[in-house]
């Protein structure tokens, strides 16, 4: 008798704290991105196929697929950590089969040597090479993703990949980026 | 020759962290001198003692960790930690309790969590209520006021009774808390406790011999005076801008409130609220142990709740719990809650609309 | 609950103020430099004028080095509503537009022109508006805008913007608090030229039309109150309101709350809520630039501090070295621990690094401390969460959490806490006991966040791109399939009509581009879209120029390898289908041919068009080019072969000395291989160029062109050996 009263007890608790947890569960669902879109969002965008996958989202795919999340050099370590506080794994150090982790930089066209050959149009992944068959290229500086994948197809060697200058507006208040003046310089913090 | 490049502001206040401390230590003076007077040496050795054992262990610790040892006594933390315990411990206790008392405030309370500025609870109650916890005998050996006991120690036989538990004519801690009248003292917090117990009512307790009958009856004998000069001090330290009025406030007023709102409900059962202000560490707890801007509640009415709550925890474990006093749990337990009270008390941001406030 | 406009008026009335909270009263020091009139200064050798002055964008440079340009000529201008322009300081010559270090923190360069004065200082021409109330308000906001314009108090925000607000104004506000310590220059502005403010003021007033008017001064300046007072008797609405001294109380939303008890919304406008301020010294410019026609040239600037022989108050013509003010200040840098000078006040100022760096339009103090001013022991000690730093904040933050969260780095954290709501006024490292420069965390985690920001925006822009061009390949992959499959049902048919001699060809290629071109104007058609029709007409021009293109390289060019190059180059143009099929067809009849073509290309080589032979030269470097990229390229692969080795070895030797000698082995070899590679490449394209030309001059060029190829190979190969090896 006992026995069977405790069991109808649990059985309607259990069935009453199912129906509680049931209905949490669509009231207040939480409308989360898909992983893929997750991932997608942190990687750089670069483009630039470093990793083995012709684009940032094939590789979001990859990772949401288990893949290693060290091979993204543009992003370097803050994506590394970003991916792995996403994922809930360990942060591993890049993978430099992938390439290293450098300056930020985009693609400048020595525009004197270029012979109009679009080979770096067709490569460039978002379109920041501007020009036509025959006439000069030159790159949008704002729109290049510093990606590097049209330096290989230029049949005369004339992009160069230069290193993003350090502007007042991209200044982080390091004033050991600071160039030191007439004055000769302490620097306190 | 060189050109500092540094961040606005170049102008500062020139008061920094050392000097806040010793400003905080000389308020302190008037209450240690009045426990002096009043109750004798005992407080000065004790004193000695808790500070050189603060800074010998901070200057170790510190060595230990390379961090700068120089500047981190400067600071003179590990000073008023020393002190508060010396102050809040009877006089007569043995040495190495307050050295254990005093180590255990340096290296537990304050150099494990990081040091000064990163500990959440305040080093010397945690160190009062370990000696309380681990020595609960000792811990209440308070000795009478010299006025009213029969042997009142000199400078020599405080020492000889902190260092070896004996006066010089062999009387132990015991015998020095006999009165004038042949009872055995206690401090008055104690006294209304088993007062209470043993069927006495409060106005009867308040006839016993722990009690002056100058200022307020309820005001314990010499302790009234020892709170009133940390009171002076504390008010120092405000008039100075060292503490804000935030806390030892709300503390004052809420231990005033509840103790009041028991009072009238039952007097016979529960002390006057002058009785809880004058007595025990409700004083110097307010002004100088609540007002510990490391484990304290930051913001403004934070700090209103935060003092509050100390008040009523100590109106509540004095009057209910086993303890006769109650300014250090009261202070550890909102410790504990304020990075709770700092969270919801933040302040209305300019040009944020009202409510938008917390909204995540 | 926000104060109406009757309740503020009413406690206006009776002198009864708002409050802000937090604040700290700082020594002020305003005697040091509040004694003496405004000063002139002689002509410096050379200004020097920063394109950007002001928050928002430059203008364009309308002058070039050596123009002479006119005292008051304007140096810049756009069409961008935000930007305004500068103006010549003096007259005299543009020597130089370069990069010049600038009045910013981080003593970065900017674009700025330098101008030598010829010392004649003679004004160009001035066009003054006098009798303002005749124009149009849009006419004098114009003035004011090409006058350069920008507040003169702190951010320097166009001024003619803040005017041309759209929104009813209740209060039209002058700011003359002037809470910075040391700072003097309104002070002594408002004490000098009262009335030439009242006349901005004026000028204001008829512009944007408040309902009411309040001039703010701080109480520590009874003279200017006095003078303002004096000069506007005759005005009785405008309220000149003695406010107490406490800083921060010249940020204009401090100031907009204690005179009218309301706040400024965060992301909005001090419009939003009724309330335009000015800083007298802005309504000071505005008089100069309406009145008498002159563009903001000049302003009044303090030169202060205890390392100052003569602290005093000058007129600065924009573009000064603050080197040659603080001459004239008798700035003594013996007197100072280490040289320091500040531009701005004490609290929110910056240490410049360079004394030629320019005085700017927000410039309102140099500021030279001596040794027991204004210390810096720069030591940082534990926070004590002793909430000084939250009592004196004015925007009611909470400066330790900041702090916390900002030293961290932890970016979510520190937006939470309202990060971008602080106006980096200082007030609690001022306040600060353990000495830590609160700010400057501030600052760096605001610029981090931004430049996040900027860089997800450009992330998702760079997304946003990707995937737009990806869509468009496959769509033309898609299209190029479709008219694929067509042009070859077209050109089936044309073959079962006309047979498939080869000698037909061009007439079949002729035929399949103009099926191609139909169907294209077709596919036009039912896309309706006009430009696609006249795209499709575009394409079947394209189409001809290849085919052209296509047998002439065909003719000129060694085999296979350089038609590659325009077949994938035509790849991106092919929904033009006639091109490729014209290609295709030309290929197939130089295949057909081979003899012929052998017989053809010298024939055409010795063709004497001019510019056939400029297109052709083009195409032959371009081929020698290619040429050597080839070479380099295996050469690097080898290269890179044996550096991979070298690697392997590395990693089984655990030395890392080992490591370093096989990386300077690597090292040797590439440059070895960049020696042989210039002499290899230019045989080569000696020995081809010379089969095919006899042009010495041509030949020259070609061999330098390629060797300077080959160099950068080279040394990218190096660059690439280098990086295996590391």
């Amino acid at each position: 008798m006992a026995l069977s009263f405790s069991i109808i007890a649990i059985g309607v608790l259990a069935l009453i704290f199912g129906l509680v947890l049931g209905y949490a569960s669509i009231r207040f669902k939480v409308e989360s991105d898909p992983l893929v879109d997750q991932i997608d969002e942190i990687l750089p965008q670069t483009q630039c196929g470093q990793c083995g996958h012709p684009g940032c989202r094939p590789y979001a795919e990859g990772i949401a697929n288990g893949e290693d999340i060290n091979k993204c050099p543009p992003g370097g370590e803050a994506t590394i950590k970003k991916l792995a506080d996403l994922m809930g794994v360990e942060p591993k150090p890049l993978d430099d089969a992938h390439g290293e982790e450098d300056v930020k930089k985009v693609a400048f066209i020595r525009e004197d040597e270029c012979i109009g050959c679009t080979k770096c149009i067709q490569a460039c992944p978002v379109d920041a090479i501007l020009g036509a068959a025959k006439q000069m290229h030159t790159v949008i500086t704002d729109e290049c993703t510093g990606c590097d994948l049209c330096v290989d197809p230029c049949p005369v060697d004339c992009i160069d990949m230069v290193p993003l200058t350090q502007t007042t507006a991209s200044w982080k208040w390091d004033f050991s980026d600071s160039p030191r003046g007439d004055i000769p310089v302490k620097m306190v913090s | 020759m060189r050109l500092t490049l540094s961040s606005s502001p170049h102008q500062r206040v020139r008061r920094d962290t050392g000097q806040v401390m010793r400003l905080v230590i000389y308020a302190m003076v008037p209450g240690i001198i009045a426990q002096t007077v009043i109750f004798g040496w005992g407080v000065l050795i004790q004193s000695v003692i808790a500070c050189t054992t603060a800074l010998l262990a901070e200057g170790l610790i510190v060595y230990l960790r390379k961090r700068p040892v120089d500047r981190t006594l400067g600071d003179c933390s590990a000073l008023l930690t020393a002190l508060l315990i010396a102050v809040s411990i009877p006089p007569a206790l043995p040495w190495w309790m307050t050295v254990i008392g005093t180590l255990f405030a340096i290296a537990v309370a304050k150099q494990v969590y990081g040091g000064l500025g990163f500990n959440i609870f305040n080093p010397a109650m945690v160190a009062y209520v370990v000696l309380l916890i681990s020595f609960p005998a000792a811990m209440t050996m308070w000795l009478p006021p010299q006025s009213l006991s029969t042997l009142s120690p000199g400078f020599v036989d405080m020492l000889s009774v902190i260092f070896t538990g004996y006066t010089m004519q062999g009387y132990d801690v015991g015998q020095l808390k006999q009165l004038t009248d042949g009872l055995t003292s206690a401090t008055p917090l104690d006294t209304l406790k088993t007062g209470l117990t043993q069927g006495m009512t409060y106005s009867e307790v308040l006839s016993r011999p722990a009690f002056d009958s100058g200022l307020f009856d309820a005001m314990g004998a010499g302790w009234g005076w020892v709170s009133l000069a940390y009171l002076l001090g504390g008010l120092m330290l405000i008039q100075q801008r060292v503490i804000s009025w935030h806390i030892p406030g709300s503390l004052l007023v809420s231990v005033f409130i509840f103790a009041s709102m028991l009072h009238l409900a039952n007097g016979d059962l529960y002390a006057s609220p002058i009785f809880h202000l004058t007595n025990g560490a409700v004083m110097i707890g307010a002004f100088f142990i609540a007002t510990d801007p490391v484990s304290a509640s930051t913001t403004s009415r934070g700090r209103l709740i935060f003092g509050a709550a100390i008040g009523f925890w100590v109106v509540i474990i004095r009057t209910f719990g086993g303890y006769p006093d109650a300014v250090a749990f009261g202070v550890l337990l909102m410790n504990m809650a304020v990075p709770l009270i700092d969270y919801y008390t933040r302040p209305r941001t300019y040009g944020h609309a009202a409510k938008s406030n917390r909204k995540k | 609950m926000v104060p109406s406009y009757e309740d503020i008026i009413e406690r206006l009335n009776s002198h009864k103020l708002w409050d802000f909270p937090g604040g700290v009263h700082p020594d002020d020091k305003k005697t040091l430099s509040n004694t003496s009139g405004i000063q002139r200064v002689a002509l410096p050798d050379l200004f020097t004028l920063p394109l950007r002055q002001h928050v928002g964008m430059e203008g364009g440079c309308i002058v070039d080095v050596g123009d002479r340009v006119k005292k008051g000529q304007p140096l810049t201008q756009s069409t961008n509503p935000y930007a305004v322009p500068v103006h010549a300081p003096s007259s005299g010559e543009v020597v130089a537009i370069a990069p010049h270090v600038i009045a910013h923190p981080s003593g970065l360069t900017e674009m700025c022109i330098s101008i030598r004065p010829d010392g004649e200082d003679s004004w160009t021409e001035l066009a003054p508006m006098a009798d303002y109330r005749a124009y149009e308000k849009s006419e004098l906001i114009e003035a004011i805008c090409n006058a350069g314009i920008s507040g003169l108090g702190g951010a320097g925000f166009p001024t003619h913007i803040k005017t041309s607000s759209s929104k009813p104004v209740e209060f039209l506000i002058i700011n003359g608090i002037e809470c910075e310590p040391y700072i003097t220059a309104d002070d002594r502005l408002m004490r000098e030229y009262a009335w030439q403010i009242r006349q901005g003021i004026d000028i204001l007033t008829h512009l944007v039309g408040p309902k009411a008017i309040v001039i703010a001064v701080e109480d520590n300046k009874p003279e200017a109150i006095e003078a303002l007072r004096l000069a506007c008797q005759d005005k009785t609405d405008y309220r000149i309101v003695p406010v107490e001294t406490k800083y921060p109380a010249g940020g204009e939303k401090q100031l907009i709350q204690i005179i009218t008890g309301r706040e400024v919304p965060r992301n909005g406008l001090p419009a939003d809520i009724g309330i335009l301020m000015f800083n007298v010294g802005t309504a000071y410019a505005i008089a100069d630039a309406i009145i008498s026609g002159k563009p903001l040239i000049e302003r009044v600037v303090t030169l202060t501090g205890e390392a100052a022989g003569q602290p005093c108050n000058v007129w600065a013509r924009l573009g000064t070295p603050v080197g040659h003010l603080l001459d004239h200040a008798e700035y003594q840098p013996e007197k100072q621990r280490a040289p320091r000078v500040i531009m701005g006040g004490p609290m929110m100022g910056f240490a410049l690094a360079d004394l030629n760096i320019p005085i700017v339009k927000i410039t309102n103090c140099l500021l030279v401390p001596g040794k027991r001013e204004l210390a810096d022991d720069d030591v940082e000690r534990p926070c004590i969460r002793c909430s000084e730093c939250a009592d004196a904040c004015p925007a009611s933050l909470l400066p330790q959490q900041l702090f916390w969260h900002a030293k961290a780095k932890e970016h979510d954290k520190v937006q939470e806490y309202n990060l971008f709501d602080c106006i980096e006024c200082g007030a609690c490292a001022y306040v600060c006991p353990s000495e830590i420069p609160l700010v400057h965390y501030y600052r760096q985690a605001k610029s981090a966040i931004r430049l996040e920001r900027d860089e997800r925006n450009k992330a998702e822009k760079a997304r946003l791109r990707f995937e737009a061009r990806k869509a468009r390949l496959e769509q033309e992959k898609r299209e190029r399939e479709e008219r694929h499959r067509k042009a070859k049902e077209a050109r089936m048919a044309a073959s079962e009509n006309k047979g498939s001699t080869g000698s037909k060809d061009k007439v079949a290629a002729a035929l399949a581009r103009a099926k191609a071109k139909k169907q294209s104007q077709q596919s036009a058609g039912t896309a309706s879209q006009p430009p696609e029709d006249k795209k499709a007409q575009v394409a079947a021009a394209v189409a001809r120029a290849k085919a052209k293109k296509a047998t002439r390289q065909s003719d000129t060019s060694l085999p296979s390898e350089p038609d590659a190059a325009p077949s994938e180059g035509s790849d991106d143009k092919q929904e033009k289908v006639a091109a490729a099929i014209a290609r295709a067809k030309a290929k197939k009849a130089q295949r057909d041919s081979p003899e012929q073509q052998d017989v053809t290309s010298p024939l055409s080589d010795e063709s004497p068009q001019a510019d056939e032979d400029d297109k052709k030269q083009r195409v032959a470097a371009a081929v020698a080019r290619a040429k050597a990229k080839k070479q380099a390229r295996e050469a690097s692969l080898e290269e890179s072969a044996d550096s991979s080795d070298e690697r392997a070895d590395n990693q089984s030797s655990t030395s890392d000395k080992d490591a370093r000698i096989a990386a300077a082995v690597a090292r040797a070899k590439a440059k070895k291989a960049q020696r042989d590679m210039p002499r290899q490449s230019n045989e080569h394209s000696a020995r081809d160029e010379a089969a095919k030309q006899e042009n010495t001059a041509e030949d020259e060029k070609r061999q330098r062109i390629a060797a300077a190829v080959a160099k950068a190979k080279a040394k990218k190969a190096a660059r690439n050996t280098d990086s295996e090896n590391e």
